[in-house]
C-alpha cells in the first residue's frame, strides 16, 4: 500500500513540476534542431519496458515500434539511424523530462489530448499507433459484449487512462462493477488467470499477448470486439520550437506516404530510380524538402533505408512473425480504411 | 515446554553442562514429550516435507536448465531456470552495450577485491588503503565511462545491472555515514545553530518518502541551478539516496551517543581533550561500537534502496530484470528471474551481516 501512495503521490508531483515547468521553459524555433546536430544524438524518451513499443532485448539493445521511431529521427537527421540516445522515462518522468529539455522527443506510450497540447505545453506529430481500451475475457462466462460485463469484477491497472476509460464506459451504460486494481503487471494480470476477476482491462494493444503467453490456453480466452476509448498514441515535443516540431512531423508522415507510394526498406533502392515525381520527391531525388526541413535531402531516403516505412515498422514488431502479433486494425492507410493519412510532400 | 507448577521442586535435578543424552531421549525430550508435542512435530515435519518435495521437484527434477527455446520451458512442468542463461546479461548489466561488458566483469573484480581488502582489521592503515582506494576509484571509473586509451565512452544513462548497484551503494555508505555521524554530532552539540541545523534537517528529510527526496533531486533541483549548468543525474540521485540515508543513520548513531556515561566527557574535559578530541578518540569509537548492529541493519536496507533509480529510467539489477522479462516468449518464467536476483540481493545482504557479526567478535575480543 505504501508503493501504492508513493507512486501516485510522485505522479501528482510530476504533473504539478511538469506544469510548473512548463510555464517558465519554452523552446526557440530552431534551437533543438541546432543543439541535437551539435551533440551528435538525438536524445529520445523511451518506456522503460514495455515489449513492442520500447523494452531491452537480449542483448540489453533497445527495440520495439517507438523505438523504430526514435531511430527514424535519427536517420532523417544523421543519415545514421544509431546515433541516438534512449532515455528509459517511468510515467512521471515524461512529461517533465520533455518540458525541462532531458529528451528531444518523446515516444512513449503518450496518448494526444487537448490538456497535453496546452496546459503540459506540449506539441504532437500525427499519431503513430491508434488504439483504446480493451476488455479480455473467459469464453465459458458467455460474454460477448461490453454491455454483458454489468456487475462484473474487472481487472485494471490504478492511475492509468484505462481505469477512466471503464468508469466512462460503465456510467454511460448505467452498469455497475466492481474494480479489482492491481499496481504490478504480473499481478494484474495473474489476477484475472487465477479467476479473481471476470475480465481484464488494458491497452487493446498489450491483450492478446497477454492471451497468448500469460493464459494456460489461449483458446479459452476472447478479447470483447469494438473500440472503446480513443487513445492515439503521438511522438511529442516541446511547444515553440516550430523546425524541430515539423521536421518529427514529416518523418512520421514519411514513413506513411512510404507506404502509400510502396516504397519499402527492401525496395527503396530500385524506387529511386522510380520515374513517379512523387517518389521522387519523397526520396530527394528531386526537389528541396530536406532543406525546407533543415537536413540532408536524401532524409526520408535514409528513414526507409535504415528503419524502413511504417508497414516495416509495425510488421518488425507486431507482424505475424513477431511473438504479439497484433491485428493492424485501424493502423492502416486510409485507403485501406484505417487512420494513417500522410499529408503530401510538395 | 513448561507445565506450571503450584511450588518450587523440592530439589533441582542436579545440571551437568557436559552430560551427553542418547538421540532416543533427545527426541522424546524435544520432539515428543507429549501428545500433543508430538502431534505438532508430526504436522510440522508433513507440511516441510511438503514444501521441501515441491522445492526439489519443481525446482530442480523437473527443471529446465539449460535452452534457448522458451517452449520447452512451456511443455516442463518444473522451473525455467534457462531464462536465466537466456537473459543473464541484460540482467546483470543493464543497457551498458553489450560488446563492453567485460569491462564491468573487470570492475566488479576490482570492486570486490577493494572492498574485501578494506574490510580487514589488519590492512587498516592509509599507507595501503589510500594508493588502493585511488588506484581502485582511477580504474573503476575508466572502465566505466571509457573514453581513454581506445575504451569507447559510455554515458552513466546506459550504465546498470549488478555494477550500478554496487556503485550507488557504495556511494550511499561512503557519503552518508560521515554525514550521519556529522548531523548525530550536530544534534546533540551545545552550540545552537549546528544543533538546529541537524534537527531541522534530519525531521524534515526524515518526513518525506524517499521517492520524493529522489523526485526532487532529479526535477527540482536543475530548476535552481543557472542555466547551462548541469550535475549528473547519477550522482544527484547517489547524493539523494545518500542524504536520506544519513538522516536515519543519524538518529541510529544518536542513539550509541546518548549511551556513553556523562563520565567518560568529564574525565576527557580533565585531561583538557578539545572537543574533536574527545569525539574521536573517546567517544565515537564507543557510540560506534554500541549502535553497530543497528548501523548494519541500515546498510543492508540502503543497498535496497538502490532500487529507487528506476524513477530516473537507470536499470539496477531489479528494474533491469522486470524491463527485461516483459519478453512475452519468457515472461512467464519471471518468478524464476526473480529468484536469482534475490540471490544476488541474499548474497550480498548476508555477506554484509557477516562481516558485521566478525566486527562484533572482534570488537568483544578487543581487537579492534
Amino acid at each position: 500500500m505504501m508503493m501504492l501512495n508513493a507512486t501516485r503521490l510522485s505522479s501528482l508531483v510530476g504533473v504539478v513540476i511538469g506544469a510548473l515547468i512548463a510555464h517558465g521553459a519554452q523552446a526557440n524555433s530552431g534551437d533543438t534542431l541546432a543543439a541535437v546536430k551539435a551533440r551528435g544524438e538525438v536524445l529520445c524518451g523511451v518506456h522503460p519496458a514495455r515489449h513492442g513499443f520500447a523494452s531491452p532485448d537480449s542483448q540489453g539493445k533497445w527495440s520495439g515500434f517507438e523505438v523504430d521511431f526514435c531511430h527514424a529521427v535519427a536517420a532523417a537527421i544523421f543519415g545514421d539511424a544509431t546515433k541516438v540516445r534512449f532515455v528509459a522515462l517511468s510515467s512521471q518522468q515524461r512529461f517533465p523530462a520533455i518540458q525541462s529539455g532531458e529528451v528531444d522527443v518523446l515516444a512513449r506510450n503518450v496518448t494526444a489530448t487537448l490538456g497535453r497540447d496546452t496546459a503540459l505545453g506540449l506539441n504532437f506529430a500525427p499519431p503513430i499507433f491508434y488504439t483504446g481500451t480493451g476488455f479480455l475475457v473467459r469464453k465459458d462466462d458467455g460474454i460477448a459484449k461490453v454491455e454483458d460485463l454489468n456487475g462484473a469484477a474487472i481487472c485494471m491497472a490504478p492511475g492509468s487512462t484505462t481505469e477512466r476509460n471503464v468508469a466512462q464506459i460503465f456510467a454511460a451504460r448505467s452498469m455497475t462493477y466492481t474494480p479489482v486494481v492491481i499496481e504490478n503487471n504480473k499481478q494484474l494480470v495473474d489476477a484475472y488467470v487465477t479467476g479473481r476477476c471476470d475480465a481484464l482491462t488494458k491497452d487493446k494493444a498489450a491483450l492478446p499477448g497477454v492471451r497468448a503467453f500469460d493464459t494456460e490456453d489461449p483458446s479459452a480466452h476472447v478479447l470483447l470486439p469494438g473500440i472503446y476509448s480513443k487513445e492515439p498514441l503521438a511522438m511529442a515535443v516541446r511547444q515553440g520550437d516550430d523546425q524541430w516540431y515539423d521536421l518529427i512531423k514529416w518523418v512520421t508522415y514519411a514513413t506513411f506516404d512510404a507506404e502509400e507510394m510502396d516504397v519499402s526498406q527492401a525496395n527503396v533502392d530500385e524506387k529511386k530510380s522510380s520515374k513517379d515525381p512523387d517518389v521522387q520527391t519523397l526520396l530527394g531525388v528531386i526537389g528541396d524538402n530536406g532543406a525546407k526541413l533543415g537536413v540532408d535531402n536524401a532524409w526520408a531516403y535514409n528513414i526507409i533505408k535504415q528503419v524502413g516505412n511504417y508497414k516495416d515498422i509495425y510488421m518488425r514488431h507486431f507482424g505475424p512473425e513477431s511473438p504479439i502479433a497484433l491485428d493492424r486494425d485501424k493502423n492502416t492507410l486510409w485507403i485501406q480504411g484505417g487512420l494513417l493519412y500522410g499529408l503530401p510532400m510538395q | 515446554m513448561t507445565t506450571a507448577s503450584p511450588q518450587f521442586p523440592a530439589a533441582l535435578p542436579a545440571y551437568d553442562p557436559l552430560a551427553r543424552i542418547s538421540a532416543g531421549d533427545w527426541l522424546k525430550k524435544n520432539l515428543f514429550g507429549s501428545v500433543w508435542q508430538g502431534l505438532l512435530t508430526l504436522i510440522t515435519a508433513a507440511i516441510f516435507l511438503r514444501f521441501a518435495w515441491f522445492v526439489l521437484d519443481w525446482g530442480v527434477i523437473n527443471a529446465v536448465w539449460y535452452t534457448s527455446d522458451p517452449d520447452v520451458c512451456r511443455a516442463a512442468a518444473g522451473a525455467c531456470w534457462a531464462v536465466i542463461v537466456e537473459k543473464h546479461r541484460p540482467m546483470l548489466f543493464g543497457l551498458y552495450p553489450y560488446d563492453e561488458h567485460w569491462r564491468l566483469v573487470l570492475m566488479m573484480a576490482i570492486y570486490l577485491v577493494t572492498i574485501v581488502v578494506s574490510l580487514m582489521p589488519r590492512n587498516w592503515n592509509l599507507r595501503l588503503l589510500v594508493p588502493l582506494w585511488v588506484i581502485a576509484v582511477v580504474s573503476i571509473g575508466v572502465l566505466m565511462f571509457g573514453g581513454v586509451l581506445g575504451l569507447r565512452y559510455v554515458p552513466t544513462s546506459e550504465w546498470g545491472g549488478l555494477p550500478l548497484t554496487m556503485l550507488l551503494f557504495t556511494g550511499t555508505v561512503l557519503f552518508g555515514m560521515p554525514v550521519a555521524v556529522l548531523l548525530a554530532l550536530g544534534r546533540r552539540s551545545p552550540l545552537p545553530v549546528a544543533r538546529g541545523v541537524s534537527v531541522v534537517f534530519i525531521e524534515a528529510l526524515r518526513g518525506v518518502p524517499l521517492i520524493t527526496i529522489l523526485f526532487v533531486a532529479v526535477n527540482v533541483f536543475p530548476l535552481f541551478l543557472p542555466a547551462g549548468v548541469e550535475v549528473n543525474k547519477l550522482l544527484r540521485i547517489t547524493i539523494g539516496i545518500a542524504i536520506f540515508f544519513a538522516c536515519y543513520q543519524a538518529e541510529v548513531i544518536r542513539g550509541g551517543l546518548q549511551a556513553i556515561p556523562r563520565g567518560q566527557y568529564e574525565a576527557a574535559a580533565s585531561l583538557s581533550l578539545t572537543y574533536w578530541q574527545t569525539t574521536r578518540r573517546i567517544i565515537l569509537p564507543q557510540a560506534l561500537r554500541i549502535c553497530l548492529p543497528a548501523i548494519t541493519n541500515h546498510i543492508i536496507a540502503a543497498m535496497k534502496n538502490t532500487s529507487f533509480v528506476i524513477i530516473i529510467g537507470l536499470f539496477d539489477i531489479l528494474t533491469a530484470t522486470t524491463a527485461v522479462m516483459q519478453d512475452p516468449l519468457w515472461r512467464k518464467f519471471y518468478v524464476e528471474a526473480y529468484l536469482f536476483v534475490a540471490g544476488v540481493y541474499l548474497f550480498f545482504g548476508y555477506a554484509l551481516s557477516l562481516y558485521a557479526r566478525k566486527v562484533e567478535g572482534w570488537i568483544a575480543s578487543g581487537r579492534i
